[in-house]
């Protein structure tokens, strides 16, 4: 049954310093593209390598019903794949050649639906507009082509759940807009759970299903976009005074007034 | 080839696209072709080593030709006791020493740059070539062996214990929670300095004869290579080269960043765990051999890099083939730059590394 990906009882300690206590997550639907918000330093992040198992943290993280933490690690990133904040280094590697290491990384490589490895990543390249840098070495990228490839690398795991930190930190609007559409369709498609942090509201309000808002490790609201973004928890969160006006064409439009 | 710079726009065309099994074809024979040149250039590199042992034989002192090497090989006794011994006990272990050493050596610097995520990383930067030389030191200066070891052995054996104690302090210190690749290298960087600072302190208190021997044992040279020591070290290169190469995914992920790495399931702490342990037993095997080598284990990874990119199955070994390469070079310059003298191997390594540095490393980066 696909109940979706849920995290309770969470708890992240850096040292001494706790970031995240006893939080309670979810469910993030199956087949949406779901939506973390909130301020630098919020815990974002940190919920996000939390629920894919890296680094230390207690509570349980359950995917369709599954307990993620009775699997081994290899098996976890497998099912769950984190992506980093951070944009892929700039190594000496062929875009095409990234793909196959990511796909090889646990010894293991995903069925592809026709053709080799090769195909498959060529059809991940495609997917995300950049097939035409397949031979292009990463060193010689720019960095929103970066992020396109980190994307492509983790989308081509075929993984059943995506946490995607931050994934349009680096790209142009029309990338902006491609991708959202490009993480809708696959999330659709192929039936899994995609969590992205975005700083954009309204990117959040227009394409996603289910947001989270977060501020200090605490949950300030969570559902259905309109319910979730309004003055005032945008007021609570960032501390800042705004609207959310309907445009012309029906549509929620986020406009910021100043801070509060 | 390389389509034109026209970023597809992703969202207007569902996957594959019409063009895609054409451009699929394209890129797959591009890519082939590129596997197949990359297995070219390490096959001309085995080649050139080969023809590099095969020189180093031939010329310099009672140099042999070809056919008598050939004959002393396969038939040893039909040739005189002294080109025998010549050939097997001398001209043999010093030309494959060279080839092992360096395959060791270019080997470990390049899972080191790796794992450590640092272009300086290598067994000499990080102390283990100034461990094993202290290790020396005790044996050379102060007689101190181990225990059951025989002479012959007593200073490879002090200098191994203390090389291999270095690679495990490093390991050590990047199990510590929190110890990020940085520490790693800085506290290398702190060993060197530790180790040389008590070389000297015994240097000080040495007699002349025991500091000259130091001296010259500090220089490296391949003279001290027998056949069990080359046995051994050819064992564990062996061993350990099948063990890294099967790690080579993971390293090539690695290379992408740490938490990157992490997140597509590599267990970061253990294949630095791993590679550490394999270049330890490298690297401290290599230099208690036959003494400081410093140039080889931090040149032959860049120059790999560059002829055959970092996708790890084709860089690891390619580091070890230039390793083995720049060795063997030396030696054979070793022997042939002052009529009648062995230069010791270490000073050579540098003179006769520094051009193919500068021709590879420093060249402009037009590639394909
Ligand atoms: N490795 C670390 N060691 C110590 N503290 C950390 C570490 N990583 C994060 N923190 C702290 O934990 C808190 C949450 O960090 P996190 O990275 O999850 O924030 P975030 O919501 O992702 O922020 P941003 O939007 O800036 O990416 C912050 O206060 C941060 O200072
Ligand atoms: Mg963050």
């Amino acid at each position: 049954m696909k109940t979706g990906l849920l995290a309770e009882h969470i708890c992240v300690h850096y040292g001494r310093r706790v970031v995240l206590d006893d939080l309670n997550v979810g469910p993030f639907p199956v087949g949406h593209v779901s939506a973390l918000l909130g301020p630098n330093g919020s815990g974002k992040s940190t919920l996000l390598r939390a629920m894919a198992g890296l680094g230390e943290s207690r509570g349980t993280v359950t995917l369709d019903g599954q307990d993620l933490s009775r699997l081994s690690f290899a098996q976890r990133t497998r099912r769950c794949i984190y992506l980093p904040q951070t944009l892929p280094a700039t190594v000496h590697i062929q875009v095409l050649e990234s793909l196959l290491a990511a796909q090889h990384a646990t010894g293991w490589t995903p069925a592809q639906p026709e053709g080799d490895a090769v195909d498959g990543a060529l059809r991940m390249l495609d997917v995300f507009g950049i097939a035409d840098l397949a031979m292009r070495y990463m060193d010689e990228l720019s960095g929103g082509q970066r992020q396109l490839v980190g994307l492509a690398q983790a989308l081509g795991r075929q993984p059943d759940a995506l946490l995607l930190d931050e994934p349009l930190s680096a790209l142009d609007l029309h990338h902006q807009f491609a991708v959202m559409e490009v993480l809708r369709r696959e999330t659709a498609r192929r039936g899994i759970v995609t969590v992205m942090v975005l700083h954009d509201l309204n990117i959040a309000v227009r394409m996603t299903d289910y947001d989270v808002i977060l501020r200090d490790g605490q949950i300030i609201a969570a559902g259905p976009p309109r319910d979730v973004i309004t003055p005032d928890t945008l007021r609570a969160t960032y501390d800042i005074t705004a609207r959310v006006e309907t445009c012309s064409r029906g549509l929620p439009h986020v406009m910021v007034d100043g801070l509060s | 080839m390389r389509v034109p710079d026209q970023s597809r726009p992703a969202a207007s065309s569902s996957s594959p696209v019409p063009d895609l099994s054409d451009y699929a074809r394209q890129v797959r024979q591009t890519y082939r072709a590129l596997l197949r040149r990359r297995i070219g250039i390490l096959g001309v590199m085995g080649a050139l080593i080969a023809g590099s042992v095969l020189l180093d034989f031939c010329l310099g002192p009672s140099g042999l030709s070809p056919s008598a090497l050939v004959r002393t090989l396969l038939h040893p006794h039909d040739v005189s006791a002294g080109q025998s011994v010549i050939v097997w006990q001398i001209r043999l272990p010093y030309a494959l020493m060279a080839v092992c050493v360096g395959a060791a050596l270019g080997l470990a610097g390049a899972e080191m740059q790796t794992v450590l995520a640092n272009p300086l990383a290598s067994p000499f930067t990080l102390g283990v070539s100034a461990a094993a030389a202290f290790g020396a030191s005790l044996a050379i200066i102060m007689g101190w062996g181990i225990p059951g070891v025989s002479d012959a052995w007593v200073v490879s054996a002090d200098a191994f214990v203390f090389a291999i104690g270095s690679v495990l302090m490093l390991d050590m210190v990047s199990r510590r929670r929190g110890a990020g690749t940085g520490t790693v290298v800085l506290f290398g960087i702190a060993l060197v300095f530790a180790f040389h600072a008590l070389v000297s302190l015994l240097q000080f208190v040495a007699n002349e004869d025991a500091l000259q021997d130091l001296v010259f044992w500090t220089m490296g040279s391949l003279t001290r290579a027998t056949w069990p020591k080359l046995d051994l070290l050819a064992a564990a290169c062996v061993v350990v080269a099948p063990l890294s190469f099967r790690a080579a995914w993971k390293l090539t992920v690695l290379r992408m960043g740490e938490e990157r790495a992490a997140s597509l399931g590599v267990d970061v702490p253990r294949v630095r765990r791993g590679a550490l342990l394999r270049v330890s037993i490298l690297s401290a095997l290599a230099v208690s051999f036959v003494g400081t080598i410093g140039f080889v284990g931090l040149v032959a990874p860049h120059i790999a890099r560059r002829l055959l990119g970092e996708d790890h199955r084709f860089y690891l070994p390619g580091s070890m083939l230039v390793g083995a390469l720049v060795m063997s070079l030396s030696s054979v310059a070793a022997r042939n730059l002052l009529p009648g003298v062995v230069i010791p191997t270490g000073i050579v390594t540098a003179l006769v590394g520094i051009p193919f540095f500068l021709a590879i490393v420093l060249r402009r980066r037009g590639l394909s």
